[in-house]
Formats: structure tokens, C-alpha cells, sequence
């Protein structure tokens, strides 16, 4: 029975082309513009860790008292160098890392190549696992290493390629702002967006990789220089890196990995009293005023999602329901004419239920070849992102197959329902009256 | 033309017509709200910077290893870059508009106020209003001997020597409204941070911020007489000669010292280019957005056009055969569908009304300008009225003989 049904549908869909090519163009297109705007909008809110993102948190400490506070009365986002070493020395979570932006110039050890300028971080040895960083050879350093201030480095998978033709490199040294280092790891591909472990003095979005992590404590020494965002409530009074350093200037970043929320709880407490404790020394003359957020939140809070992709989402739904509001107008106008073949086919005693089995089956034809092209409209769209937006959000931007399939399933029941109303409408009717009103 | 017929025959077929009118109102209520979202972007596209547009480029530098003596290698490099034919004007500065990276300071006018007054983006460098083409619109620009070398700043703020620190200083006139409501700030003092108090020596009319948080602030800037070694060189120059004057800076500056990095090197219109690149996208896919919107709805009333044709050729036969001319039938279908879409129209304003309610509690968008109402109205009566034409043609070419044959 559903062959000839499917063959009927396919004789009825064949008798008006036009029609049935703009039902499926409106299904597919409709599918199509939605997913791709929300593949965009995902790309720019996506939680970048999101197996361990409500377990990190970044804690925030008020240098600069109630005067030097923004009008929402916060801490400053990055913290002073003096006290992200004492929460580093106190050790309280399970894994942390103070950690800054440095750019420094590599030399290539072939001569007459020119030295290039790499982005990455000064962090400590817990970084890697804290994050769950991927390593292609080698691994992070030891805490005896950030202790001694080893002249280590990891390096990315493009360094890598760039440098060492993408051989196992560790053990390998690399010159480094004059000074030489030796790699201990290689990271696989690894380029978390947004940098939410940085989000403090790194730009939201890039599409260069990390390319070099050392350890802090070496950066300090060796002088390499904050190459991220630096807060100043007072000018520095001592002169260079040593003057930011004894500044009350804002520009290290912190993250911290607390299991549960009695650690977390446990946490905000030391905070609170490593304030009070600086207050009844006289460096703060304020109350604590901290904050330890996880870091949805403080992606929310940083704004790092625009708003526009939000709206523009919206739109693109607002385009999926006119599209399928469309289909549903055309399906009903097709069907709503088939009264008399439903007369016919009930006068010749077919029961309802055949009826609508073969009027769904139509309906569902057309909604399947709309998804289908949806599908494929879809990844026509997203490959061609890049064209529109600039390459770093491009490149973030993936399908989100649970949500297609959602638009998928809504299509084609809108389609089915779209041909079941008809067919129950008509099914209703005394076959008798039908045939003579014709 | 009559309408009671029309409407008669529209209520026989409510639920297609219902799905038209509401097809109508979405498309409506969309599409005035994303033109508007577009206009926003291209205002913002358009900022203005103050700057001479056309006429600027950036060159950055980094060192390598230990630093030398950055003040008199910058010197030097300055030197050099002068002796470029077609350079009018070279400054070392420490950031350019819409380069997103910024220093900035919170302003106070008073030194006992609590929090500042607002927060501003300091330029530094010698001869940067000449290299910017800023314009003055009272006082003076900063003069030589107002500037003090970074180092030597540092080290007097330190000892809190009053000699080595900067004095003056020039703002944009959207600073000093902002800071003095309708008087003038010439003469007048603010404080950077808490303690360096500067005095007001020149207003001026636009210089747009490296990084924007709030459109609002993005023209809080102020120059601040302090020379800078950043290795980063602003230079102006004629339109047409960027290009080569570009190529002549970087072999100057290798020449200079060959054991430095080219961090950047662009005209500041990519500069302008980079930073609202997002915006262009964001406007390019809304526009893509509405066009396909208005072509969906265009296709919906042509095909349920096209099937009410079908429909009704029997009727159509008998009122031509009944004296009907083809005109008539023509304006029938029209009128039909300006019914449609007025219907449509208005329920779409009010659901625009409410799209755009909603927007601007969640986004913080301003209200939606009246005027897109009738305009987005008028786009919607013509998108119908094309639509039709086809359909409505074709019911007028049905011959009076389809009356008399039986189905």
C-alpha cells in the first residue's frame, strides 16, 4: 500500500511542478538561513571548555578601594602582580596558575631568516593540566621547574611546523628575546575561543594560535616584558617591568580549578580573609571587596557574546517561520482542492485511515526533500561564513547537528500538519455530498 | 471596485487567507526592525575620527633582546623617516584611533572627587595633531616645550618633582561637554588618575578612541604632552603616495637597525577597515537576511495566487461570460491582495512595534524611528501587488467559454 501511495503522491506533486519546487525551496531555504546564522552565533558564545567551564574560576581582589572602583562597584578583572603571587604561594585550590600575555621575538637557528614575533603566555607548570591542554610530544613542566625558574618553553604545533619541520622537538632549544630555551612540549591543536582563560588582556578573538607558554616566574626574571592590557589607578612609581611589578597596576590574569562548591565557598572565604589581612597590614584601607566567578559567568558578564549575533538569531528564526508559514499557506491551497478525489476515493470505499496515510505521505514527501536541501543549503552556508565574517569567527563556526535536526523535525511536522488538516477537514464530509457539489 | 464581493469570497477560503496576512505581518515586523538594525551599523560604520583619513600609515617596531637607549634610537628613526620625499608629517606615538589596543585613564576635575568623572584614552607623542590633521576649535595645540620624555616623567612623579611632569593638555570638545556642560574649558584643570593635574590649553573638534566599549565615550580623548618610544610611528603623507612612501619607511627603518621586527604596517584606512569589519558582516547578513525574506514572501503570494486561479476559473469564466472584462478580473485579484497585505501591514506594525519593545529592553536598542512604518509599508503593497500581477494575469486571460463547459 505505501508504494502506491508513495506513487500517488508523486503523480499529484508531478501535476503542479511549480508549486511543489517552491515548497520544498521555501522548507530548504528556511532550514538553511536559520542554522547558518545560528552556526555563526554559536561560534561567538560557544562555552570554550565546556566539560570543565563552571569548574574554573577566576578570582578578582580590590587594590584600589572604593575610589578607584567602576561605577558597578567591581574589583578590577586582572589582578596586581603582588597579590596574584600570594593567592599563588597560599596554594588554596586544587590546581592554579597566575599567568600573563608576553609577544616575544623568536631567532630562527638557521641564519639569514628573519626573527618573527610570537603571542603566548607566562604561566606555571599547572596550567596544562588545569586546562586539560593537548600535548603532541612532551608534556608541561614540573613545579620544581616554575620553583627554579627553568628556561623551558611549549610551544605550539605551527611553531613546530615553522621551526622544526614538525619533528619531535623536545629537548630542541629555541632562542627567545637573545636567551635560550628548551622545549619540553609540543601542544596539539589547542586554540580555545574566546581565550577564556585570559579574557582579562587578551583580545576576544584570535585566530593565531598560543604560540609559546614559559614559566612565570622565568618571564619575571628574564624581563619579558606584560604584552596584554595593563590598569593603572596611580602611575607607576618605580620605572619599567620592576616598577609595574611593585605598581598597584592590574595585568595578571588568574584561574583557579575549585571541584565542588564548598570549594569554591571555601575559596571566597580565603579571599575575604587574605584581604582583611591586608587591610590590618594598611596596604588596602577598605573592606574586601572580591569576587569569584566561574567562568560562564565572567563570559557573560565580560560581554564577550555580541549582542548583534543574539539579534541576528532572532531574524534568522523569524525568516524560518515566515518560510515555513509559507509552506503551510501552499500545502493547504493544494490540498484543500482535493475534496472531490477524497469524495471519489471514499464513495469507493476507502476508510479514513487511508486517506490520511496517503495524504501524510505526500505531505512528508515534500517536507523530506525540503529538509534534504535544507541539509544541503545549510552546508553550503556555513562553508561560505567565511566570506562574510572575518576569519577568526569563521573559523569557529560549526553546525550544531542536535539543533538541525530540531529544524528538520519541525519542517517536516509543519509540513504533515499542514496536509493533515485538509485531509481531516475533507475526510469529515459525507462522500455523497461531496461528489454532488461537484 | 467592490470589496464586499472580495470579502465574501475571502472568508470562504479563511485559512490560506489568514496564512497570507500573517506571512505578510512577520515579514513586516522583520523586516522594519533588521532595516533598522542596519541603519545603526551604518551610522556606527561611519563614525567619525577626527583624523586625516586618507592620509595616514602606521609603522610598528619591536626590538629584540635587551633595549638600548629607545629615546635617541626613536629620534634617529624620526630623522630618518622625515627625510622620505612626500612625508608632511612623522610622529612616534603610543596608539592610533581604531587600532584596538589603548592606554586610558580615569579624568577627575575635582582631586577630592571620589570616582572619576569619565574615562578617557590618552595619546601621547610629540607632533601627533599635526601627523593626525586634528582640528582646533579653541586654544592651541601642544607645543614643543610642553612635552616631557616618558622616563623623565616617571622618575618626577616618583620624587614628586613638579618640573618633570606634563602641564598642559588638549581634549575633544565631546570631553569638555561632558566634563563642564555649556562653559568653557580652556584654562580649566582635570586630574589624570588622582594626582597629575593638567591644565586645558586647546579643544578639539573630533579624535575617536583605538578601542571602543560604548559608542557613547568613544570620542573621550585627550593628548597628553609626553614623548613616547614605543617603536610605534605614525606618518602622513599625500593619498596617492602611501604606497611607495610606505615601501620607503620600512627600508629606512631596516637601514636604521636591521635587528627589528615589523609588527605592523598599514595605511590607517585598513586600520578603519579592520576595526568595523564585524559590522559590515553583521549589516551584510541582515540585508541578506531581509532580501530573502521579501523574495519567500513575494513566491508564497504568487503560488497561492497562482492556485486561486486555478481554483475559481470556472467563476472567473462566468463572469466574463456575464460581461466581466478582462480589467475587471485583473483588479479584482489586485484589490484582493491589497486587502490582504493592508490587513497584513497593520497587524506587522503593531508586531513590529513590539519586536522592536522587546529589543530594546534586552538590547539596549534605541526606539524604532516612525518612519520605517510606512516606508516598510509601502515596500510590502508593492512587493504584493508585483506578485500578483502574474497570477492575476493569467485569471484574466480565462475565456467566457470555460462558463459553459461542465467539469
Amino acid at each position: 500500500m505505501f508504494d502506491y501511495y508513495l506513487d500517488l503522491a508523486w503523480r499529484s506533486l508531478r501535476r503542479s511542478p511549480g508549486l511543489t519546487v517552491l515548497m520544498v525551496l521555501a522548507i530548504g531555504f528556511g532550514v538553511a538561513a536559520s542554522m547558518t546564522t545560528y552556526s555563526v552565533f554559536r561560534a561567538v558564545s560557544g562555552d570554550p571548555i565546556p566539560w570543565k567551564s563552571s569548574k574554573l574560576f577566576v578570582p578578582q581582589i580590590d587594590p584600589w578601594g572604593p575610589s578607584g572602583r567602576a561605577s558597578d562597584g567591581e574589583p578590577p578583572d586582572a589582578l596586581t602582580y603582588t597579590d596574584a603571587m600570594a593567592l599563588m604561594h597560599a596554594h588554596r585550590a586544587k590546581l592554579q596558575s597566575a599567568m600573563y600575555r608576553i609577544s616575544p621575538s623568536l631567532v630562527p637557528e638557521q641564519t639569514g631568516q628573519h626573527p618573527i614575533n610570537v603571542s603566548g603566555h607566562a604561566v606555571y607548570g599547572e596550567f596544562f593540566p588545569m586546562l586539560d591542554v593537548p600535548f603532541l610530544y612532551g608534556a608541561g613542566w614540573s613545579a620544581d621547574d616554575d620553583a627554579h625558574q627553568a628556561p623551558v618553553v611549549v610551544i605550539s604545533g605551527e611553531l613546530n611546523r615553522k621551526f622544526f619541520g614538525g619533528a619531535n622537538s623536545v629537548g630542541r632549544s629555541l632562542s627567545m628575546d637573545g636567551k635560550d630555551y628548551r622545549v619540553v612540549g609540543v601542544m596539539g591543536d589547542w586554540n580555545p575561543q574566546p581565550r577564556f582563560y585570559d579574557l582579562a588582556s587578551s583580545a576576544n578573538f584570535n585566530a593565531i594560535g598560543e604560540g609559546v607558554f614559559i614559566p612565570f616566574e622565568r618571564g619575571i626574571a628574564a624581563g619579558i616584558y606584560n604584552s596584554g592590557n595593563t590598569n593603572c589607578y596611580e602611575p607607576t612609581k618605580g620605572a619599567g617591568f620592576i616598577g609595574l611589578q611593585q605598581s598597584s597596576c592590574t595585568w595578571v590574569s588568574y584561574m583557579a580549578l575549585l571541584d565542588s562548591s564548598a570549594a569554591a565557598s571555601q575559596y571566597r572565604q580565603y579571599l575575604d580573609s587574605y584581604a582583611r589581612e591586608q587591610q590590618q597590614a594598611g596596604r588596602f584601607h577598605w573592606a574586601p571587596n572580591n569576587l569569584l566567578r566561574d567562568v560562564p559567568a565572567v563570559l557573560d558578564h565580560q560581554g564577550v557574546v555580541p549582542s548583534d549575533t543574539r539579534i541576528s538569531l532572532l531574524v534568522a528564526l523569524g525568516l524560518l517561520v515566515v518560510c515555513l508559514v509559507n509552506t503551510v499557506g501552499l500545502m493547504l491551497a493544494k490540498f484543500l482542492r482535493r475534496s472531490s478525489e477524497i469524495g471519489v476515493r471514499r464513495a469507493l470505499g476507502a476508510p479514513r485511515r487511508a486517506l490520511y496515510a496517503q495524504f501524510l505521505i505526500e505531505a512528508g514527501l515534500i517536507g523530506a526533500a525540503g529538509g534534504a536541501l535544507g541539509l544541503l543549503l545549510t552546508g553550503a552556508g556555513v562553508m561560505s561564513v567565511g566570506l562574510v565574517f572575518r576569519p577568526e569567527i569563521a573559523a569557529l563556526a560549526r553546525l550544531d547537528w542536535s539543533l538541525l535536526g530540531i529544524t528538520m523535525v519541525l519542517a517536516v511536522g509543519a509540513t504533515l500538519l499542514a496536509g493533515l488538516y485538509p485531509t481531516f477537514r475533507a475526510a469529515r464530509v459525507q462522500p455523497a455530498w461531496q461528489l454532488k457539489s461537484n | 471596485m467592490d470589496i464586499l464581493p472580495i470579502l465574501s469570497t475571502l472568508r470562504r477560503h479563511k485559512i490560506t487567507a489568514l496564512l497570507v496576512i500573517l506571512e505578510i505581518a512577520l515579514t513586516c515586523a522583520i523586516v522594519c526592525n533588521a532595516v533598522f538594525l542596519v541603519s545603526q551599523r551604518l551610522e556606527r560604520i561611519h563614525m567619525v575620527s577626527g583624523v586625516a583619513e586618507h592620509e595616514l600609515l602606521e609603522v610598528e617596531l619591536a626590538n629584540i633582546g635587551p633595549k638600548a637607549d629607545d629615546s635617541a634610537r626613536t629620534a634617529e628613526d624620526l630623522a630618518a623617516l622625515r627625510q622620505i620625499p612626500g612625508v608632511t608629517s612623522v610622529a612616534s606615538v603610543n596608539q592610533l584611533p581604531f587600532a584596538n589596543s589603548s592606554n586610558n585613564s580615569g579624568i577627575k576635575i575635582d582631586r577630592k572627587q571620589n570616582k572619576s568623572s569619565l574615562n578617557a584614552t590618552t595619546y601621547y607623542g610629540e607632533n601627533i595633531a599635526d601627523t593626525f590633521g586634528l582640528q582646533l576649535v579653541a586654544g592651541r595645540f601642544l607645543k614643543a616645550d610642553d612635552y616631557v620624555d616618558i622616563d623623565t616623567a616617571k622618575k618626577a612623579f616618583v620624587a614628586g618633582d613638579a618640573k618633570g611632569l606634563p602641564k598642559n593638555t588638549v581634549i575633544t570638545l565631546a570631553m569638555a561637554e561632558r566634563l563642564w556642560p555649556g562653559q568653557q574649558a580652556l584654562g580649566k584643570q582635570i586630574y589624570m588618575g588622582n594626582d597629575l593635574p593638567l591644565t586645558v590649553v586647546g579643544v578639539i573638534k573630533n579624535l575617536v578612541r583605538p578601542s571602543i566599549w560604548d559608542d557613547a565615550t568613544a570620542q573621550y580623548s585627550m593628548l597628553v604632552p609626553i614623548q613616547v618610544s614605543d617603536g610605534v610611528y605614525a606618518i602622513r603623507t599625500a593619498p596617492q603616495e602611501r604606497d611607495r612612501v610606505l615601501k620607503a619607511a620600512l627600508e629606512k627603518l631596516k637601514q636604521a637597525n636591521p635587528h627589528r621586527v615589523v609588527l605592523q604596517k598599514r595605511t590607517w584606512d585598513e586600520i578603519r577597515e579592520k576595526f568595523f569589519q564585524n559590522d559590515r558582516a553583521m549589516t551584510g547578513l541582515l540585508v541578506g537576511v531581509c532580501v530573502a525574506l521579501l523574495v519567500v514572501t513575494a513566491l508564497g503570494i504568487v503560488g497561492l495566487g497562482s492556485f486561486w486561479v486555478a481554483q475559481r476559473r470556472r467563476q472567473i469564466g462566468v463572469r466574463r461570460a456575464l460581461g466581466a472584462t478582462r480589467g475587471n478580473i485583473l483588479h479584482y485579484f489586485q484589490t484582493e491582495n491589497f486587502l490582504l497585505a493592508t490587513i497584513g501591514i497593520v497587524l506587522g506594525m503593531a508586531l513590529a512595534y513590539g519586536v522592536n519593545l522587546f529589543l530594546m529592553v534586552h538590547y539596549e536598542l534605541p526606539r524604532l524611528p516612525v518612519m520605517y512604518l510606512p516606508l516598510g509599508a509601502v515596500v510590502l503593497w508593492l512587493i504584493g501587488q508585483v506578485a500578483v500581477l502574474g497570477p492575476a494575469m493569467r485569471a484574466a486571460a480565462v475565456p467566457p467559454v470555460v462558463a459553459t463547459r461542465s467539469v
